[in-house]
């Protein structure tokens, strides 16, 4: 067997003796085969994923700016010394860091160096036959023996039959058999099962390396879009309609397929008692270019196929439609402005931003909560209900330069006050002005009025396509039956032999037999003692205790043998 | 009497069979040690030259000799004791399998959607894959790990997990509750159980071997090892791991369990994935979950491979199972209580 097919290290009990040990030939070839003989070995392999497991652990501990930029932002500002270190070493963004992705690169390529020379040695197995019966039996971990009255062909010839027969699996053939004439009377038959294991094996580590040619596929190929839809709103599906719109570097914008969402209605449930969510349904109107509009539904768990792509409903919250007139009578804003629920019972946070429309007038920002149920206590007002049983808009008005004219791109729930004045009562209070639906409230500092028009819902929608999670899937699961097999279906060789003897005690014929396994077998004592058991027309040993009775009874039979 | 409030008096009844179990399996190993000192202290004729044998710590851990060791009826043991703990055990399992199904019915729907649900059914699967894999014979330490992580675990889901049997928020509403929750779930049952015996298997080794850390010298900190000299592997206070299956039969034990746990737990991270991309839109998003998931997966893989790598098999395999655990258990833990992320559904303040 050539051992440089194996990866070096690999402890195997169908390998024979030690592999050879490797020495480096002169030259820049020689190490460059070394080097790839250490990267594809199983120490090496072993080393790689404990690193990968080591690797991954930082990006539970250390906030990541995939997942959670704010708190990358936060965590910044607090660590003023360790902070940029952890940043210019990649600790924010573990998971796409060079060191990381060296790791599991190097990982899949030692995998591949390794899994393709077994491929090749095991297609030449699966064509192969079972190995010739060796001559001595004993140093196999199972031994068997016993007595027939039949001729030693005969034996051997219902060895075979009872090898090859299905056992516990119908119709599968449990062993490939061979049947050798050794020459003056005697007989042998060798099997081997458990293909399987193998060919699992390496369907594993294979649909590994898909599932990684698959992700990085979909890396490069998908979008990803999130838009916020006030009922009685839509979107078309165009990048420019997206409040935030990722894409990979392959995609192609035109291949957005142009359909229009419109959010009729939005339902949500709640626990009477805990007030915890229980459901949350948008109604949308979907239209296809070239459809009639359809009526939809996104839940929760269940996304709208819409254009190739999925819409998944991943947020929901008040989006209070308010008026602005400013002090010359103007309209200056009017509409439903998107607050961010803050907690459980939807206290959302909220910003409105006025431009100044005639001349002279200065932009006014509000900024507060929308309470739905608002209940007063002390001072303050809370929010005891997510339902709008009896919303309260709760603000507070500042005025001045909000800084919409410098072409700078603005977050729309944040206020930048640095231009700002807020107005304040005579003891230097800030003005709070409180807003039921229906209500107009003047404005202070002569600012004009606001009116609470209505109380429509909100949806944060995300939409994504990313053409490869079928492939994902379809190479995950085969990953999974592929370590099945590889893990459950025992591999094993058994040799039975047949000879004639001139000590007619108790038959003429004696019957020897040998099984080994790869790895750890529990099973093989047992299996030998079932097909020796049927080769000689006897009841197998009792299965009460198996590992123990077997090698007692073998050695006994050995003994009288 | 409300079905939730039966359910937890049924893990109470549950917890308290659970202890009983354990307090007569500790019994058990106490009872092994104390007579296996004493008859080899009565230096009587060789009558049972294996455990003698092996009590010394003079032989060799191979061949077909040990089979035998473990499987006669052994006159060390107790047998009232390993009654009792078998008999309270199965009772445990049945309780607590009708605590389950009583917290079920007063939610409405799959009982794994919080921790205090997650250990209850987590319990359950540990003690009953102890029950089969005690059918044949008893493996009293095996036993008294899992019987003594399994009542730890019942106290603290009563009493800090514990939460009100009600309806799930949206994200958890889908089968993959059922799926992904109770195959996870399972996968941590078989991990427990197979992390006990791979505890086992590296003490009958040193045992086998006869060597134990406390033997040689640990220079500054020698202090702390005359402290410990008492239990030494090799010593008296271990004595009843003669008793136990071999080194050999125990690695084989603890990689058959990790088998179906590692393949479990393969399915675990492939249906969290495809419900996540149901959810929340990605298959895979690094949540910190998803990562301890994948931690884990990744050293039970290391694992594997260890143990078919020359010079990694046996003793140092079985250190890779311990981390392993570790991180089942931190992923359970440390990643519900303490980040936060996206599975962050224990329904604790």
């Amino acid at each position: 067997m050539n051992v440089t097919r194996r990866p070096e290290g690999l402890d195997d009990a169908f390998t024979d003796g030690p592999a050879e040990p490797t020495v480096p030939a002169i030259g820049l070839v020689g190490w460059a085969r070394w080097a790839w003989r250490q990267l594809t070995s199983m120490r090496v392999a072993l080393l790689l994923l404990m690193l990968l497991a080591v690797a991954a652990v930082p990006g539970t501990m250390v906030p990541q700016r995939a997942q959670s930029p704010e708190k990358v932002t936060a965590f910044l500002a607090a660590h003023t010394t360790l902070g940029p270190w952890l940043d210019r070493l990649g600790f924010f963004s573990v998971y796409t860091s060079v060191w990381f992705s060296a790791i599991y690169l190097l990982l899949f390529v030692s995998l591949v160096g390794c899994i393709v020379p077994r491929v090749r040695l095991h297609a030449g197995a699966l064509r192969g036959r079972p190995p010739r019966t060796p001559a001595r039996f004993g140093r196999f971990p199972a031994q068997g023996a016993g007595r027939s009255d039949d001729e030693p062909r005969a034996v051997v010839e219902r060895a075979a039959a009872v090898l090859r027969a299905p056992y516990r699996v119908p119709l599968v053939r449990s062993y490939r058999v061979d049947v050798h004439d050794e020459g003056a009377g005697t007989w042998s038959v060798s099997a081997e099962r458990g293909y399987l294991r193998e060919t699992g094996n390496l369907v594993f580590h294979l649909a590994l390396v898909g599932l990684l040619v698959a992700v990085a596929t979909g890396q490069l190929l998908h979008y990803r879009g999130q838009v916020l839809v006030v009922a009685g709103h839509g979107f078309a599906n165009a990048q420019s309609q997206y409040d935030t719109f990722e894409s990979g570097s392959a995609f192609d914008p035109s291949s957005l397929v142009p359909f229009t969402l419109a959010l009729d209605s939005f339902d949500s449930a709640f626990d009477p008692t805990t007030l915890a969510a229980r459901d949350f349904t948008a109604h949308v109107t979907l239209t296809e270019p070239g459809g009639a509009p359809q009526p939809a539904t996104i839940k929760v768990n269940h996304p709208l196929t819409a254009g190739g792509a999925l819409v998944y409903l991943q947020g929901n919250g008040y989006a209070p439609d308010l008026q602005v007139t400013d002090a010359a009578g103007q309209v200056a804003f009017s509409g439903p402005v998107p607050f961010l629920p803050q907690d459980s019972v939807y206290t959302s946070r909220g910003v409105v931003k006025v431009p100044d429309v005639s001349g002279g007038q200065r932009q006014i920002g509000l900024t507060g909560y929308l309470l739905p149920t608002a209940v007063q206590m002390g001072a303050g007002w809370r929010s005891v209900d997510p339902q709008p049983k009896d919303p309260l808009l709760v603000l507070t008005v500042w005025s001045g330069d909000l800084g919409l004219d410098t072409g700078v791109p603005q977050n729309v729930y944040t206020l930048d006050t640095a231009k700002l004045t807020q107005s304040r009562t005579d003891d230097g209070r800030p003005v709070t002005i409180l807003l039921h639906p229906g209500d107009t409230v003047q404005l202070p500092d002569g600012l004009g009025q606001v009116t609470f028009k209505a109380l429509p819902r909100y949806v944060a929608l995300d939409l994504r396509d990313d053409p490869a999670t079928g492939w994902v899937l379809a190479f995950a699961l085969t990953a999974l039956a592929g370590l099945a097999a590889s893990l459950f279906a025992p591999r094993r060789r058994i040799w039975i032999r047949a000879q004639s003897t001139t000590d007619q005690d108790q038959g003429p014929t004696v019957v020897t037999a040998a099984g080994l396994a790869r790895g750890d077998d529990l099973g093989l004592d047992d299996e030998l003692d079932r097909v020796l058991a049927a080769t000689l027309g006897r009841a197998p040993a009792p299965d009460d205790d198996p590992p123990a009775g077997t090698s007692d009874e073998v050695s006994a039979q050995e003994a009288r043998g | 009497m409300s079905a939730a409030d039966l359910s937890t008096l049924l893990v109470w009844f549950a917890t308290t069979a659970f202890t009983i179990a354990l307090l007569a399996w500790t019994t058990d190993l106490a009872r092994i040690a104390e007579r296996s000192t004493t008859r080899r202290a009565s230096a009587a004729p060789v009558a049972e030259p294996v455990a003698v044998g092996a009590a010394v710590g003079t032989r060799a851990g191979s061949g077909g000799g040990d089979r035998a060791a473990a499987t006669p009826p052994s006159p060390l043991r107790s047998a009232r004791a390993e009654g009792i703990g078998r008999s309270t055990g199965t009772l445990g399992v049945l309780l607590l399998l009708a605590g389950v199904v009583a917290r079920g019915i007063a939610a409405g729907r799959w009982p794994t959607a919080n921790m205090y649900e997650f250990t209850l059914v987590g319990v359950l699967v540990a003690m009953g894959v102890l029950t089969v894999v005690q059918r044949r014979r008893a493996l009293p330490f095996v036993a008294v790990v899992v019987t003594g992580i399994s009542v730890l675990a019942l106290a603290l889901a009563l009493l800090v997990f514990y939460v009100q049997a009600e309806a799930v928020q949206p994200a958890l509403q889908s089968y993959w509750l059922v799926l992904h929750v109770g195959v996870a779930i399972i996968a941590t049952g078989v991990f427990t159980v197979g992390f006990a015996s791979s505890v086992l298997q590296v003490l009958r080794e040193g045992r086998e071997a006869g060597r134990s850390h406390l033997d040689r010298s640990w220079g500054a900190a020698d202090p702390v090892r005359r402290a410990l000299a008492g239990w030494k592997v090799t010593g008296p206070r271990f004595a009843w791991l003669d008793q136990v299956p071999t080194a050999r039969a125990l690695e084989s034990l603890t990689f058959r369990l990790l088998s179906v746990g590692f393949v479990l737990w393969t399915f675990t991270l492939i249906g969290g994935a495809i419900w996540a991309e149901h959810a929340w839109g990605r298959y895979w998003g690094w949540d910190p979950k998803e990562v301890g998931t994948f931690i884990a997966w990744v050293v039970y893989a290391a694992y594997l491979h260890a143990r078919t790598t020359r010079g990694w098999s046996g003793r140092r395999a079985a250190f890779i199972v311990w981390v392993g655990y570790a991180v089942v258990l931190a992923n359970f833990t440390v990643i519900n209580l303490v980040v936060t992320g996206k599975h962050s559904y224990s329904g604790l303040g």
